[in-house]
């Protein structure tokens, strides 16, 4: 079954390293950097505390989110198994990575449920 | 008209020593010679028991492939002066246990490239009467990039997956694959997509890219696996959702 | 490993030489020590993913909690760390916009786009993207 899984894994990398990609940048200059330093006035509450309630919103959250962690997920564990040569640890080093990327889903998944 | 260039040569006697050394040669080389005319030189001036492969000095047959300063190259390729100031280092391409010298063991390569099938796959021949298949110029282009190879395994020499998972196709052997699959006469894709989809095959590639750059024809195999990868991937979803459409 | 490919060589080449890969094989050449960053920039889309999902949680939960979330991001450390994340994320994007096209083929009309136009495209995605942020955050 090793054959049939990948390309399911390689589909939930790209789609979450595209969207990384293109959104990620922006967003944290304006969020984490700009805004805390002062170089731009936000009203994120105001604007966004009932937008986020939204059932568009928190799907769109959720999707992006697991995308995301499943990027990281897919990445890291080639990353281990190549860079550390880590070959006999292949089974292992998957359920960590995946199985990360799967319960911090959930876990997401669960907070925007009930926000 | 000739510099003094020194190298710095792997030498692997497996009758005398257990691990390659390094020999040194000073050789008078003249400007327009390439690292393999100073190889040749040394075989046939200094030391004729140096080992290494290669046979027709114009970039075709893809045999003198070695590591010149740690770069995988056509040694018939690369102008001396190019690679000066300094010693050159020649050392055997990397991922192929070395047999002798410069010399490496390409057993695993021919294998793996029978596995995909590099040639035309046809269900059925078309009798002789009905004539050629036809392409036309689009048809050709398809393909053709990755037609260019020459087998000369310096993109297995860049992989660094290739060394650390020998059981990985490897970069020139997918992209001809690719060059058959993208042929408007083949019908052996199916064939081949049980061999390259498998874990040791498109997968273990992580897009180091390496194989592209030092590709002496432009083949550009990491772009070949990539879309591979697509392909593989809408085989996959297809098969998910209209298992009854088959293979 | 470390033997020859058929057992059935041995007996003619009795001793193949194959080399040890060093450890930290990616520190021996600069396109590989390139590639493992590049790799690793996975850990910072990760971080922000989530980081973002707790900010969201704050938002959502009220004010104050939202205020407690904003003096955490204020902090010098953190504004520190967030620097460095979105370096990463930058080379992220670059890198990952540059490859991306060459698993892509787009036709138009029949003929294959070149992969400088199929690159331009990808570029000014990011553009556009970063500009619908940006529109978002700072007019929304």
């Amino acid at each position: 079954m090793r054959r049939s899984r990948e390309p399911f894994l390689w589909a939930l990398f790209s789609g979450g390293g595209m969207l990384a990609a293109l959104f990620l940048p922006a967003a944290i200059l304006i969020l984490w950097v700009a805004a805390p330093l002062g170089w731009v006035d936000l009203t994120v509450y105001d604007t966004f505390a009932g937008l986020v309630r939204h059932p568009a919103a928190r799907l769109a959250l959720f999707g992006f989110v697991s995308l995301a962690l499943f990027h990281w997920a897919h990445r890291f564990r080639y990353t281990l198994y190549d860079g550390l040569q880590l070959y006999h640890l292949n089974d292992l080093i998957a359920t960590l990575t995946y199985g990360s990327a799967a319960v911090l889903s959930l876990a997401a998944g669960v907070i925007l449920i009930i926000l | 008209m000739t510099e003094p260039v020194t190298f710095e040569i792997q030498r692997y006697r497996p009758e005398v020593e257990d691990e390659p050394t390094w020999e040194s040669f000073e050789v008078p080389c003249r400007p327009e010679w390439m690292i393999l005319d100073a190889l040749n030189h040394i075989k046939d001036h200094v030391d004729g028991s140096l080992s290494y492969r290669w046979a027709c000095r114009m970039g075709v047959c893809g045999s003198c492939g070695m590591l010149v300063n740690g770069e995988p190259v056509l040694t018939c390729a690369t102008y001396v002066t190019s690679v000066l100031p300094g010693t050159v280092r020649v050392e055997p391409l990397r991922g192929f246990p070395v047999i002798r010298d410069l010399v490496g063991d390409i057993t695993d390569f021919v294998r793996k490239l029978e596995r995909v099938k590099p040639w035309i796959v046809r269900e059925s021949e078309k009798p002789l009467e009905e004539g050629e298949y036809l392409q036309t110029p689009e048809d050709l282009g398809e393909y053709k990039q990755y037609s260019m190879c020459i087998n000369c395994m310096l993109c297995y020499s860049a992989c660094p997956i290739y060394e650390l998972e020998p059981d990985f196709l490897g970069p020139a052997v997918i992209a001809l694959a690719q060059r058959y699959n993208l042929d408007s006469r083949d019908e052996g894709s199916q064939e081949r997509m049980d061999i390259l989809s498998r874990q040791e095959g498109i997968w273990s590639c992580t897009f180091v890219g390496e194989c592209s750059t030092v590709c002496p024809k432009n083949v550009d195999p990491a772009g070949a696996i990539q879309r591979y990868k697509v392909t593989a991937t809408v085989d996959w979803f297809k098969s998910l959702l209209m298992p009854w459409a088959g293979r | 490993m470390g033997g020859p490919v058929n057992p059935g060589d041995t007996r003619h080449h009795p001793r193949w030489y194959r080399r040890r890969i060093p450890i930290f094989w990616w520190l021996g050449k600069v396109s590989y020590t390139r590639f493992i960053i590049r790799e690793l920039t996975s850990l910072a889309v990760g971080y922000a993913a989530l980081v973002l999902v707790l900010q969201v949680w704050c938002l959502a939960r009220g004010p104050e909690s939202y205020d407690r979330f904003v003096s955490w991001l204020q902090l010098r450390p953190v504004v520190a760390l967030h620097i460095v994340v979105l370096g990463v994320l930058v080379y992220h994007s670059a890198t990952w916009l540059s490859l991306a096209p060459k698993a892509l083929v787009l036709r138009l009309a029949g003929r294959r786009l070149p992969g400088a136009v199929v690159l331009s495209m990808h570029y000014a995605g990011w553009l556009v993207a970063s500009a619908a942020v940006l529109w978002l955050l700072l007019a929304g």
